[in-house]
């Protein structure tokens, strides 16, 4: 392993100053469970090591209505928090299943939107909560919808010398349900082979979508925004037809390879009836917020 | 639970109970020293650089600037290797070329599987040394790589090894990827199927699939300036390791001493050489003890899994059900070397049967992979996934139970096995009525709440298991308790197991018996720990010197009470003088009387236990419940109900019965290399090659029968293989029967059951024979 320095800045202006020097040299670090794995497996070298666990914007989970989560926040905070938990269960669905209770106590969902892998599972629920991704950059701050902030395997908008402060969860209004499932071969330690995040706002008459929103992991280059399965929902009824309908047309979306995790016509398959469960648990959790 | 046959069992005090292991407290407390954990005054670390093709030309390896990096000590590369020529060495589980023992070690012009070692270096530290394999320069030409049995066994096949020459049915071929085609034939199978009233044919693919022990493997060598080496390694083969050392770098047998470490997993996996010479060549070259570890990538990548291949399995019944002929070809990829465990797999596929008319053809073919090693029950699981899932669906066809099919057709005692030897007592048709009776087989299935499918399927398996050479030796100390010698690295239990055996002939508790597993300088010669055969053959040379360590305490006490030997007994851990029965000393009271006697009392039990360790069949049952809608299979429950002849230690035992069936499962659902087409496996972690999780499995409940081993003096077979033959059939014929499709390939992993629906859907069958 390339030696590299570590630096653990007590303000965003000295984060992003390490990083402006040091470019695609350097990584902001949260709980490290995505980039140490990949420093030692060689998939690249860094000079410097930016750990934003000291650094308050990063750290602090805030719930007021909205919900703002640092970016360095482990996954663990999120889901014990019972009143994060009771307002957003299509997060906690997220939070919950990013590996087991060790990584979940280091692990943070802005580091998994950071590392942008197209199987990450913390990126669909972020979609379909409208989430905003808040960066820090040298031009000062910037706000990104989290739908557009991975460019490719791996890849972010994130420019040189910028980092991820926080995400930015809008409240749920009333009638909004929201729910993430992933399939796996086995019941742990997998990437997902599909993942679907749906989310679905009923209107006051309780029956008929508003509106919904439909996001797809792994069967694409980044976390996927189904737009048009998305805006089929509006004015629908909330009916197991409509579901499926929804199913078929997210699964037009995708756009999945074959690999050693699955078959592209597998995760197709698996669209469809993921987009089917999740758009139910989220029609009970909207049912349940009324 | 236990089920014992008709015959009246001995009676035990030691064996068959289940003291606490003699390794248990520093296994907990984490002090055990595993490979990794050898330290040494003055080590320095190893690492080696692979190739990152599968097939290439070594134009050149220049190690220049690696050597001249700071913190580096030494570089090594094909040319600091000895050149060996050509020779066989038979390793039980594996029958190794010793050239080609080398070159697998380190490349010699040529890699030929991704992962092939082409230069080594030895640093300060770990990070110094894979630092230093960056500056090391490789000029490779790559060449096309073989990586399928129709591309190895093409007419105009890329050939990988020029001086390959296969044996073909005794005919020796030069230019060939085919090491080796044998033929195994009874009777008159065509006439047979030509007037069988049902003949069913299918082929199968079978996936090759890793041992997945949870310690990498760890060598450390230490060349002395007198041309003594040392070896510290996780091994489940010391002295294989010695001889293949000693002919690999040219050097005197008795000047290499193994020191077997700790061993986290084996499975027929650490058996061969792999890091030891090129430790040792780098200790020579530097003057350093040299720890090389491999990570989990190049344990995946550069050692042997079980071999993957395809099987044609044919067979035909009369009008009653009854086999009249068989017929199976086995085509196992070797990987780089060859190898494959053919003549098991044509032992294993058919031995559950009596088959009065038989054929078996298997070819052992090289490609550019790693060379596979033994995995537990070598090469039998593949063969039986496709004998007990062809059974399975030839019952379907002739509409008849698979159960009472197993029993009408069952090998017994005195049935031919298909490649000729004879079957003495055996346990095949007590396992099948084990299951019969299980509570298992009583329950209902039961219907799954949310719409999944649910089937129940069932297979038998059998592993013959070896003797060979074991040496004990055991020594009394003066406080009655005993110290005892042995060369198995334990990877199963085998110290308590092995301890426990000598206990029973003295009549002391387990604990009174001190076992510990030694280097190759310090007992005399033992065969390796695999083939089932640890408990069996060494617990023999155990018993062996415990029963001569008796007969000389017996002159000794004879020597007090002024008798003849002859007049004194020994029960129950008592002598006693039967001419003058008020004469008695226990054991200990004899043991503290050695020194006046005529000195210290060790004894050696050196044995060459000829046969086979009695063979131990198993039948295993499982429910899986399918969703249809994402293709995932979860097992519901698993009962393995096994032959072990007599369970010395029914913890280990029922142990062995689970693990091999959780291994077998792996196999079934979801293990397999996932190989891009020039030869690189995709999914070397354990995060994608997929071994099932405490997660994925339910509670396997494990039946001991005991069918006494005639070989053995307290029964014993040798029990630890077999639990992973039947699991892949059985999953498979339960999924099966949930889904109504047969599966014809492993893994049966979820994309492939989608797959198979789909056709079912389309009217499509899968099967391609």
């Amino acid at each position: 392993m390339h030696p590299f320095i570590y630096v653990a800045p007590r303000t965003l202006d000295e984060a992003v100053a390490v990083l402006e020097q040091h470019g695609e040299r350097a990584r902001p670090f949260a709980g490290g469970t995505d980039v140490l794995v990949q420093l030692r497996g060689g998939r690249f070298d860094l000079d410097a090591i930016v750990d934003m666990k000291g650094v308050p914007e990063a750290t602090t989970l805030e719930l007021n209505g909205s919900l703002r989560i640092g970016a360095a926040v482990p996954c663990y905070q999120v889901y014990e928090n019972s009143a994060v938990a009771a307002a957003f269960p299509g997060l906690i669905d997220a939070a919950s299943l990013i590996g087991g209770i060790q990584i979940q106590s280091r692990a943070s969902l802005g580091g998994n939107l950071c590392n942008a892998s197209p199987s990450a599972d913390g990126i669909c629920p972020l979609i379909v909560h409208s989430t905003v991704a808040v960066v820090r950059g040298p031009q000062g701050e910037r706000r990104v919808p989290v739908e557009e902030f991975c460019t490719g395997p791996g890849a972010t908008v994130l420019e040189r010398g910028e980092l991820l402060v926080a995400l930015e969860v809008p409240a749920p209004a009333r009638g909004f349900g929201a729910a993430y499932q992933r399939f796996i071969p086995r019941n742990e330690m997998d990437i997902a082979v599909a993942g679907v995040g749906s989310a679905l706002t009923l209107d006051t008459d309780g029956t008929t979508i508003a509106s919904g929103r439909i996001a797809l992991a792994a069967v694409g280059p980044t976390p996927l925004f189904a737009a048009k399965a998305s805006a089929f929902l509006a004015g629908k009824p909330a009916t197991p037809e409509t579901f499926a309908e929804a199913g078929e047309i997210a699964s037009t979306e995708a756009t999945p390879i074959g690999d050693m995790r699955g078959t592209a016509e597998h995760r197709v398959e698996l669209v469809k009836v993921l987009t089917r469960r999740t758009l139910a648990v989220a029609l009970g959790r909207a049912q349940a917020n009324r | 639970m236990s089920t014992t046959a008709d015959r009246p069992a001995q009676e035990f005090k030691v064996v068959g109970s289940r003291p606490v292991r003699h390794d248990g407290v520093d296994k907990v407390l984490g002090r055990a020293q595993y490979g990794a954990d050898v330290k040494l005054s003055g080590l320095i670390h190893g690492a080696v650089l692979r190739s990152p093709y599968a097939h290439a030309v070594i134009k050149k390896v220049d190690v220049s600037r690696a050597e001249a990096a700071p913190g580096v000590f030494a570089a090594i590369t094909g040319n600091d290797m000895p050149v060996t020529a050509p020779r066989l060495v038979d390793m039980m589980e594996e029958v190794t070329n010793l050239k080609w023992a080398s070159e697998r070690v380190m490349a010699h012009g040529k890699a030929v599987y991704r992962g092939h070692p082409v230069a080594a270096v030895a640093a300060v530290d770990q990070n110094t040394a894979l630092e230093a394999l960056k500056l090391i320069e490789v000029e490779y030409e790559p060449l096309e790589a073989v990586i399928s049995l129709e591309d190895a066994m093409k007419p105009d096949a890329v050939i990988i090894h020029d001086d390959l020459v296969g044996d073909h049915l005794g005919e020796k071929v030069p230019h060939t990827n085919i090491a080796e085609h044998t033929r195994t034939e009874f009777g008159d199978p065509e006439a047979a199927f030509a007037e069988a009233a049902h003949v069913l044919e299918r082929t199968y693919t079978i996936a090759r699939a890793h041992q997945g022990y949870i310690e990498p493997h760890s060598s450390t060598a230490f060349w002395s300036p007198d041309d003594k080496i040392s070896v510290w390694t996780t091994t489940q083969a010391p002295f294989g390791v010695r001889s293949s050392m000693a002919a690999v770098l040219k050097v005197p047998l008795s000047d290499v001493r193994v020191v077997p470490t700790e061993i986290g997993g084996g499975f027929g996996g650490k058996i061969g050489l792999y890091m030891e010479p090129l430790a040792a060549v780098l200790s020579r070259k530097s003057g350093r003890p040299v720890k090389i570890t491999m990570d989990r990538k190049s344990v995946f990548d550069a050692t042997g899994p079980g071999p993957g291949g395809q099987v044609t399995a044919k067979m035909g019944v009369d009008k009653d059900g009854k086999i009249v002929a068989a017929t199976a070809t086995i085509r196992y990829m070797a990987g780089a070397y060859p190898g494959s465990s053919i003549s098991a797999a044509t032992a294993g596929i058919f031995a559950c049967y009596k088959v009065p008319n038989v054929r078996i053809d298997a070819y052992d073919v090289v490609i550019n992979m790693s060379k596979t090693a033994a995995y537990r029950a070598p090469g039998t699981p593949q063969a039986t996934f496709a004998s007990e899932s062809l059974v399975s669906e030839l019952c379907e066809t002739i509409g008849m139970d698979p159960m009472e099919f197993h029993l009408l057709n069952a090998a017994e005692e005195g049935t031919r096995r298909p490649d000729g030897p004879v079957f003495p007592r055996i346990g095949n048709v007590a396992c099948m009525e084990a299951i019969h009776n299980s509570d298992h087989f009583k329950s209902e299935l039961g219907e799954s709440p949310d719409g999944k499918l649910r089937g129940r399927g069932f297979a038998s398996g059998y592993w013959n298991g070896g003797g060979n050479r074991s040496s004990v030796t055991i020594s009394v100390n003066d406080d009655g308790v005993v110290s005892l010698v042995e060369g198995n690295p334990d990877i199963g239990g085998t110290r308590t197991t092995i301890a426990m055996q000598a206990a029973e002939v003295f009549g002391l508790p387990a604990h009174d018996v001190h076992p510990t597993v030694v280097d190759t300088d310090s007992v005399g010669y033992n065969d390796l720990t695999a083939g089932s055969r640890t408990t069996y053959a060494s617990g023999q040379a155990a018993i062996e010197a415990a029963r001569q360590v008796v007969e000389e305490i017996k002159k000794r006490v004879a020597m007090i009470w002024e008798t003849e030997p002859e007049n004194v007994s020994f029960e129950d851990s008592v002598f006693q003088n039967k001419v003058a029965p008020d004469q008695r000393f226990t054991f200990k009271e004899a043991a503290g009387k050695l020194g006046q006697t005529g000195g210290p009392v060790s004894k050696t039990g050196a044995v060459n236990v000829r046969g086979s360790g009695g063979g131990s069949f198993a039948a295993h049952l499982c429910d899986v419940e399918v969703d249809p809608e994402t293709g995932k299979v979860q097992i519901l429950r698993y009962t393995a109900a096994q032959d072990a002849g007599k369970a010395v230690h029914p913890s280990y035992v029922e142990g062995q019965f689970q693990g091999g069936a959780a291994q077998g499962i792996g196999w079934a659902l979801n293990e397999e290399y996932y190989t891009s087409p020039d030869g690189v496996m995709q999914n070397a972690s354990f995060l994608d090659y997929r071994m099932p999780t405490a997660l994925d499995l339910p509670m396997i409940d494990a039946i001991v029968v005991e069918v006494p081993n005639t070989n053995h003096p307290f029964g014993v077979r040798g029990i630890g293989e077999t639990s992973i033959v039947p699991p892949a059939p059985a999953v498979g014929n339960a999924i099966a029967d949930a889904i109504g499709v047969r599966m014809y390939q492993t893994p049966m992993n979820p994309s492939r059951i989608m797959e198979a629906l789909a056709n079912k859907r389309n009217g499509k069958n899968g099967h391609q024979g």
